[in-house]
């Protein structure tokens, strides 16, 4: 298929982003504001040979997915608050099993039912630890819609090159704004499927990691029988309470991420010239940072800006090296004060640190940032 | 010649986590020779499950198998069957994680008349905890949350999912091991969502604290208090005060992945 350019919802291009990363299935339930994402690939799946379902609640879907991906299908589901909460158990047992999948969590306002319609950026610590135990997490953090294309292809190839949930996190705004954005043509964006195993049947081990620390994994259906279990698991799959075997497999899942952070993290950093104030934002809020970063350079104040499109794993280091340069760290989210936690973390006292938040279902304005660097500079 | 489990057994994964006494074991070999009866390929056959005693059953059989979290089974068994069409998926479930937590699954597994078969190894009890109250535990009984007896009702698993829709429903028990393996293969023969209640035992906790006796009392108790579905049938006087067991139900109804499979080709060729 060559390059085609549309005008699309974020939403769809995510639906969009699915199809291109090869996505097979999909499985969900409707909320706002991300039921686009569901009816786009209810019309489109079948006509490329998937399968769309829509389950009874998020818990099915999420262990649909799962399922679905264990017989080599890329899967997909998408949601919000209400049914992310849902979704958390079944996510750890992805993470555990090291099945391959994508979640894509379009952010709204408030705890529960909170703002159906509005948008919010509160689940930046759920993204992280919302489902219980130690456990890797990859959070991928759109601010356009081209990107959220971009991104849902990433998503899929991180998911499927570490075997582990990759979670997309956008807000009402990103997921229902409308913007031109070009599909590449096929094979202009690679696409990366799971380490499949070579060995003969008789010989594989799901869990075996003499290869490196991705185990190949074996379709369901396709001559290996193995077995799969959210217990903690020895090489072979099957459980094991032994101390010297249940912890380093527990460091592995945290090594996936942490000895792959070349091809994970990602971010635009602008470094003006001897400026005193940095931003660090991410999503619809970065969109107002960047104006009010423009705004404040016409008034002669430089800004450094720092656009996190992978919010996890946290670029710490990257924000550190900031605090060596700038006096004031601002963090505009919209939220009463999440990410600013893991900057404050981050630049260990070197450089203050100060929030812009919001949590009344309204974006943050460029016009709230500008105050805030006119108040610090 | 005898029966060889061993074709189906994981070498080394025995002994297996139940109890003495506990019928678990004779579903699982009633489930074996249902497959082995319906010739089921290994490499094309799925077991999944959630999480209790009986779950902790596929991880003793040489099939692809899945044991996921408390309740959930269907729902992970439904992503497999979607996906993958031509895969045999059968779910194994206790009693509270078919119809407690897994409630809402299973009824909507039901209405979706999905080619799975669920065998839902129903001991009245949760037995993995330890003995709390399940939503199969009988009005009146004991159980370690209910010191005072049950003030709640029990679910008819038959009832349950004929009104729900599952297109083949049954049920047998632990003590007509012969006849549960028909129904069972009955089930995995069927197109469309089966349910076998397999009514077994937990003599360790429901058992004990109800004064049912041993192991091997709870099973033929089975004996003297069930009745066939065709004798009940004929002469009602005979099933008065008894569990009847059979096949309660066994419809042609479209199965779900057919009919997905029609869209996939009404609107296959428009991509
Ligand atoms: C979400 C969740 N809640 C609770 C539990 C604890 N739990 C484990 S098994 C079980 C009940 C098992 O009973 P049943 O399904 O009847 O199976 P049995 O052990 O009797 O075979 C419970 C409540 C759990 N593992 N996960
Ligand atoms: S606790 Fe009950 S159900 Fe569980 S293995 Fe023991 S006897 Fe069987
Ligand atoms: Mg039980």
């Amino acid at each position: 298929m060559s390059e085609k350019v549309v005008f699309y919802q974020g939403n769809e291009a995510c639906a969009e982003g699915a199809l291109y990363a090869g996505c097979k299935f999909f499985a969900g339930y409707p909320i706002t504001p991300s039921t686009e994402v569901a009816e786009f690939l209810a019309r489109r799946l079948p006509k490329e040979g998937g399968a769309f379902i829509q389950m009874e609640d998020e818990i099915a879907a999420m262990a649909a997915v799962i399922g679905a991906s264990l017989t080599g299908a890329k899967s997909l589901t998408a949601t919000s608050g209400p049914g992310m909460s849902l979704k958390l158990e079944n996510l750890g047992f992805a993470c555990i099993t090291e099945v391959p999948c994508v979640i894509l969590n379009v952010m709204r306002g408030g705890p529960s039912t909170g703002l159906p319609t509005g948008p919010s950026q509160a689940d930046v610590m759920q993204a992280r630890w919302g489902t219980h135990g130690d456990h890797p997490a990859i959070a991928l953090v759109p601010g356009s819609v081209q990107e959220t294309f971009t991104e849902t292809v990433r998503a899929f190839n991180l998911a499927e090159r570490l075997r582990t949930p990759v979670i997309l996190l956008t807000d009402e705004i990103i997921g229902h704004m409308r913007e031109k954005f070009t599909i590449p043509a096929k094979g202009e964006i690679e696409i990366w499927d799971r380490p499949r195993p070579t060995v003969p049947p008789e010989e594989y081990k799901p869990y075996d990691t003499s290869e490196g620390i991705i185990p190949p994994m074996a379709d369901f259906g396709s001559g290996y029988r193995w077995h799969v279990t959210g217990l903690n698991h020895d090489e072979t799959g099957f459980p094991t309470n032994i101390p010297s075997l249940v912890e380093p497999e527990e460091r592995r899942l945290m090594a996936k991420v942490t000895e792959n952070l070349d091809i994970i993290e990602k971010y635009e950093y602008i470094e003006k010239k001897g400026s005193k104030v940095a931003i660090v934002a991410f999503g619809s809020s970065a969109r107002s940072t960047r104006s009010a970063i423009a705004k404040a350079a016409e008034g002669g104040i430089n800004v450094d800006f720092l656009r996190l499109v992978t919010l996890w794993p946290f670029p710490s280091h990257v924000v550190n090296e900031m605090a060596d340069k700038v006096d004031v760290i601002i963090v505009p989210e919209m939220n009463l004060g999440q990410m600013i936690e893991e900057v404050e973390r981050s630049v260990k006292g070197k450089a203050e640190v100060t929030g812009v938040n919001r949590a009344d279902g309204e974006p943050i304005t460029p016009d709230q940032i500008l105050e805030k660097i006119r108040e610090v500079s | 010649m005898a029966f060889d489990y061993d074709q189906y057994l994981r070498p080394g994964k025995l002994p297996h986590i139940w109890c003495p006494g506990c019928a678990h074991g004779i579903v699982m070999k009633s489930i074996i020779r249902a497959i082995d009866r319906e010739e089921l390929e290994k490499d094309n056959t799925v077991i999944v499950s959630g999480i209790g005693c009986a779950s902790r059953m596929p991880g003793y059989v040489d099939f692809n198998t899945l044991h996921t979290t408390h309740g959930r089974a269907l729902g992970f068994a439904t992503g497999v069957k979607m996906a993958k069409p031509s895969l045999n998926v059968i779910v194994v479930a206790g009693d509270g994680d078919a119809l407690a937590i897994g409630g809402n699954h299973f009824i909507h597994a039901c209405r979706r008349n999905i080619d799975i078969t669920l065998i839902v190894f129903n001991n009245n009890i949760y037995g993995m905890t330890g003995g709390q109250f399940s939503p199969t535990t009988p009005h009146g009984k004991l159980a370690s949350t209910t010191p005072y007896g049950n003030p709640d009702y029990a679910f008819d698993v038959v009832e349950l999912s004929m009104g729900a829709g599952a297109s083949y429903v049954a049920r047998g028990t632990a003590y007509h091991a012969v006849p549960l393996t028909r129904l069972i293969a009955n089930g995995i023969a069927h197109r469309g969502f089966s349910v076998i209640d397999a009514l077994c035992t937990c003599p360790v906790t429901y058992g004990r604290r109800n004064k049912l006796g041993s192991g091997t009392d709870m099973l033929l108790w089975f004996k003297g208090n069930t009745v066939g579905k065709k004798i009940a049938d004929k002469q009602p006087e005979k099933a008065e005060g008894k569990i009847v067991t059979g096949v309660f139900k066994q419809d042609e109804k479209p199965e779900y992945c057919d009919e997905y499979a029609k869209i996939i080709e009404k609107v296959g060729s428009q991509a």
